[in-house]
């Protein structure tokens, strides 16, 4: 059986896309072949973090509307065979999609693949709302501030009330926590709320803490998800993170302040 | 207070909005036969036409739904109209019949579960009755609580509504909302709004094990945010009325 997982936030520029990558990544480089799905029509992103924007065609609309088939439309990453990415519509608006669409794409989808990861838009229109519809699992990914976190919530009201599992009475959608753009230093002086603050208000498992990291910028610029970045803190938290959710322990990193020895003191860190 | 006696006279409300309980006749329908319905409504009115008279009624249609009989809701609505009877709201339909009575500027209602059952519906099954809910009529039987327990978190723009008391075992996030007509128990941190004893149980409590409420209330007696004593917040708290005030008080 595929798993359909959203990775959603509520509010923008959080990292939802940059997530959505390197999850989606990191589980087809552990063997799962997956679905990656840009849901922001209108805002396509995914395909440039994947680095794939020059070889879009056709996209989740197309299919939707039947101009295209599946299969046409999805883009095989040159780094991964296992992983293949569904790019959203740049010049339509986010009317074009259907429940009846989406349910058909995904139903289609998860006859042949193990993991759909559906990168939802921001806000909670309907979009958003469709990318998380049909999921089996949410990835809610939070900054440590409060606008974040309070939207956040929200969302998390949202996937309990208008999923197709709530609306069938099935099990609720299992939710995780995914703390990104998190500076230690920061939260020491005050300046953000830390892991606890966060965990107080939204009561959610932790699935990880990705720190803030230049890496995630050159990786978005470059076309390379983060986590095939394996020097970057970000990359290995991503990596954590991928093996937390496929059933590994891994005790969470990059929580508390990196003490700096004497040699790094001297030699400096990357 | 120096502020009150500046204030202007305007101050004095010109309305106030109020909850209390009518008696009203509930037209409980079993049988979609539209013939048949408007036949023995007849029969009925003419047994006390002066008690009938511009009298309002409630539509209840859950016996019939339940029964898979689509009963023609406009036609009925319109039948009643034409006798001198009128509606004023519907229970136990649909979805489709719930949008229906709205758009025939009729409110529909949620199912109080105990409200239709003041009839043995299995010996009348063809038969239309017109309950009087009179407060001494012995067919009446008081709603009893009903509770409502809630083990997750209330989330930001959720809003919860309990007829008893409500208790929640997590906690209630800011920008959430929990009403109940009795007491409203929560074990977590309390962040949203609380409103207890909304339908006017001065006696209703609230109880939290952190107060950072954005407002709390009993019987629209409220506090909000910035009145609340900041050294209860951390601890256990209760909040109850007292001689028309709103007293809050660590446990």
């Amino acid at each position: 059986m595929a798993r359909i997982i959203v990775v959603t936030s509520g509010k923008g520029g959080v990292g939802k896309t940059t997530t959505s990558a390197a999850i989606a990544m990191g589980l087809a480089k552990k063997g799962h072949k997956t679905a990656v799905i840009d849901f922001d029509v209108g805002l396509r992103n995914l395909d440039l973090i994947m680095g794939c924007e020059r070889r879009v065609i056709y996209d989740l609309i197309n299919v939707i509307n039947g101009e295209a088939s599946l299969r046409q439309a999805l883009i095989k990453d040159k780094r991964c065979n296992q992983l293949f990415i569904l790019p959203a519509s740049q010049t339509r608006d986010k009317d074009a999609l259907t429940k009846e669409g989406i349910g058909k794409i995904l139903e289609e989808l998860a006859k042949d693949f193990k993991y759909i990861v559906c990168d939802s838009p921001a806000g909670i229109e309907r979009g958003a709302n469709l990318a998380m519809y049909f999921a089996d699992d949410a990835f809610v990914v939070t900054n440590p501030e409060i606008a974040s976190v309070r939207d956040s919530d929200r969302m998390l009201g949202i996937l309990a009330s208008k999923s197709r599992r709530s609306e069938n009475d099935e099990e609720a959608i299992k939710e995780y926590l995914l703390l990104t753009r998190y500076s230690p230093k920061r939260v020491k002086i005050g300046e953000m709320l830390s892991v606890e603050d966060v965990q107080d208000i939204l009561s959610l498992h932790l699935l990880g803490v990705i720190p803030e990291s230049k890496s995630v910028l050159n990786a978005s610029n470059s076309g390379t998800p983060v986590i095939l970045n394996e020097e970057s803190n970000a990359g290995q938290a991503y990596a954590d993170v991928v093996a937390r959710y496929l059933g590994e322990d891994k005790p969470h990193r990059f929580i508390d302040e990196e003490k700096k020895g004497l040699f790094r003191k001297i030699f400096g860190s990357k | 207070m120096s502020t009150d006696t500046e204030t202007p006279t305007y101050t004095k409300s010109a309305l106030e909005f109020k909850s209390t309980s009518f008696s009203v006749p509930i037209l409980i329908i079993f049988n979609a036969e539209l013939v048949q319905l408007e036949h023995q409504i007849e029969q009925k009115i003419a047994q006390a036409p002066e008690f009938f008279k511009n009298s309002p009624i409630f539509i209840d249609l859950q016996t019939c739904n339940h029964q898979q009989q689509k009963v023609d809701l406009s036609a009925l609505i319109k039948c009643l109209q034409n006798k001198k009877l009128f509606p004023i709201g519907i229970c136990g339909g649909n979805k489709q019949q719930n949008k229906l009575a709205l758009k025939l500027n009729i409110p529909s209602h949620t199912i109080r579960e105990n409200s239709a059952t003041t009839i043995d519906a299995s010996l009348k099954l063809n038969t239309i009755d017109i309950e009087k809910s009179d407060k001494n009529s012995s067919s009446e039987i008081t709603p009893s609580v009903e509770n409502m327990l809630i083990t997750q978190p209330i989330r930001s723009g959720q809003r919860v509504y309990a007829k008893g008391d409500l208790t929640i075992l997590s906690h209630v996030s800011a920008g959430a909302e929990v009403m109940a007509e009795g007491n409203i128990h929560v074990y977590g941190t309390l962040r949203g709004r609380a409103l207890a004893g909304v339908q006017g149980n001065i006696d209703s409590r609230i109880f939290c094990s952190k107060l950072h409420a954005e407002l709390v209330s009993i019987d629209g007696h409220y506090k909000i945010n910035g009145e609340i004593d900041k050294e209860i917040s951390s601890n256990p708290a209760q909040i109850y009325l007292q001689d028309q005030k709103l007293i809050i008080k660590n446990l």
